[in-house]
């Protein structure tokens, strides 16, 4: 190596205790048949699949591992104070009606919860083949009609989400699933693997489902036209950046966001000066 | 003869196990709510009154939560089979959890949870026992049982669900049932009942498991 000609740098990382494998699960799950499927890490925690209570119920598990470089009080603190924000806000959004995953089962000392397993796909990835796709023998209008339908699902969620008084914090189209309404034919379907796995792949290219809204680790409880107008500015942005093509479509997602519960025409007319100055509130005035 | 039905818990320790035995026409709860009264460390049972009980993951939860707080030394009440019945509740008020999910004189519907946490109990020790101490007709411990015995307006009091927030969002689902692309099942009475139980179902579990945060 090039590097080991020259005096190279006193290596930083030499005296900073070792740092635990970031995959660590917590105690409970060491000894877990078959382990847990690990299906992303963000910044402050790890998702896996794994079950709950029987083999035949599917959940997901989050972890917020803890950081080794922050004091261990203010660590357990910190974790605890999330991990129940975020279920709190869940609960409450499932009881209120709002399509989000349920609360199985929590360990605050231990920094994990368990979660509802969602099936189907985000909107981001079913909106990507969507658009890319080339349709055959299908004519124009009806797709149109389809996307718009789905748009309208999305406002509609996000309408329902803020009537409950919950603001996401990070709406993107990654964060919105799209979940196959189960029909009497699935479960039938659902044992032949090969015809379910066709069941969805018909769903996908009809955009049907109920839309699910994920990820509440930075939601907070909320009734603020601004932070209610900022989760729209957010997805927003997100719609235009990952499907410039739909971009048009966010009308739609607005015009039914603006009939889901009364006080959204307020957000939609706070989101306009949002917009004019970006997500960041003024602070000189 | 007693119906039991052992489960190993996703994520406990392989030599933990869970059983549960369903019973209806109880004659004898009474003597059974005696003996954990009296201390008898031969009823180390939960005994809980299945009409408080939605359905089987609603019980199984309670287990789970009561065996992790076990394991992890930070059991509320005295031992796991008071503690699984303290975790049905949503408030931290163990005399009241007892109150309303325990056995009481008038138990007719009885679900007998019994966790073992070493291995030296088996499956037939607590058929066995069962058979003898418990005075009712055994039934299988499914949903399917527990549909006809749940009192749900009593379950909805206790965990202060109303029923209009619920009532609420199953109108907005039908209004997109009629859109074109939603969906164009038609759900029948049967299938309503059933989504609104898991609903009710699915709201408790997030209340228990969020019991005792602060």
């Amino acid at each position: 190596m090039a590097a080991a000609t020259d005096n190279p740098p006193a290596d930083i990382t030499e005296n900073l205790p070792d740092l635990p494998p970031s995959t660590l699960l917590p105690p409970l799950f060491n000894n877990t048949n078959p382990p847990p499927e690990l299906l992303t890490q963000g910044a402050e925690a790890l998702l896996y699949r794994t079950t709950y209570l029987v083999p035949s119920i599917p959940c997901a598990l989050k972890h917020r591992p803890s950081k080794p470089y922050r004091h261990p009080i203010l660590d357990a603190r910190l974790t605890k104070q999330r991990i129940l924000a975020e279920a709190r806000v869940l609960a409450k959004c499932r009881r209120e009606g709002v399509n989000v995953p349920a609360v199985y089962a929590l360990d605050w000392e231990k920094g994990w919860l368990l979660m509802e397993w969602i099936e189907g796909g985000t909107v981001r990835s079913i909106l990507d083949r969507w658009l890319h796709s080339t349709p055959v023998g299908v004519d124009a209008s009806k797709r149109e009609s389809e996307l718009k339908d789905l748009m309208s699902r999305v406002g509609q969620t996000v309408g329902e989400l803020h009537r409950a008084g919950v603001v996401h914090g990070d709406l993107t189209t990654s964060n919105l699933m799209l979940k196959p309404v189960s029909t009497a034919d699935d479960t039938l379907a659902s044992s032949h693997e090969e015809e379910g796995k066709q069941h969805q792949e018909q769903r996908e290219q009809h955009l049907q489902g109920e839309v699910v809204v994920i990820d509440f680790g930075l939601a907070m409880q909320s009734v603020q036209d601004e932070d209610r107008a900022v989760d729209l500015y957010v997805l927003e942005r997100a719609f235009g950046s990952t499907h410039p093509r739909a971009e048009n479509l966010f009308q739609e997602v607005l015009r039914a966001y603006g009939e889901s519960f009364k006080g959204a025409k307020v957000v939609l007319r706070r989101l306009e000066d949002v917009r004019m100055r970006g997500r960041k509130k003024s602070m000189i005035g | 003869m007693a119906l039991i039905e052992t489960f190993h818990l996703s994520h406990l320790p392989s030599s933990y196990a869970v059983h549960a035995a369903l019973y209806r026409d109880v004659q004898n709860a009474s003597f059974l709510r005696q003996q954990l009264l009296s201390g008898n460390t031969e009823f180390e049972y939960a005994f809980l009154d299945a009409t408080s009980i939605i359905s089987t993951m609603h019980a199984l939860a309670a287990a789970f939560r009561a065996t992790n707080d076990f394991m992890n030394n930070r059991l509320r009440s005295r031992n796991v089979h008071s503690e699984t019945v303290f975790c049905l509740s949503p408030n931290n008020n163990i005399a009241d959890s007892f109150r309303r999910f325990g056995v009481n004189d008038t138990t007719t519907n009885l679900l007998v949870i019994k966790i073992c946490t070493g291995g030296e109990i088996t499956t037939d020790g607590v058929r066995t026992h069962l058979s003898r101490a418990v005075d009712g007709a055994a039934v299988p411990f499914i949903d399917e049982s527990l549909r006809s015995m749940t009192d749900l307006a009593k379950i909805k009091k206790i965990y202060k669900i109303g029923t209009s927030n619920n009532v609420g969002s199953a109108g907005k689902r039908n209004k997109s049932d009629i859109s074109p692309t939603g969906s164009q099942m038609v759900l029948n009475g049967n299938q309503a009942e059933l989504k609104e139980r898991k609903e009710l179902e699915v709201a408790i579990l997030g209340l228990m498991a969020l019991r005792g945060a602060t």
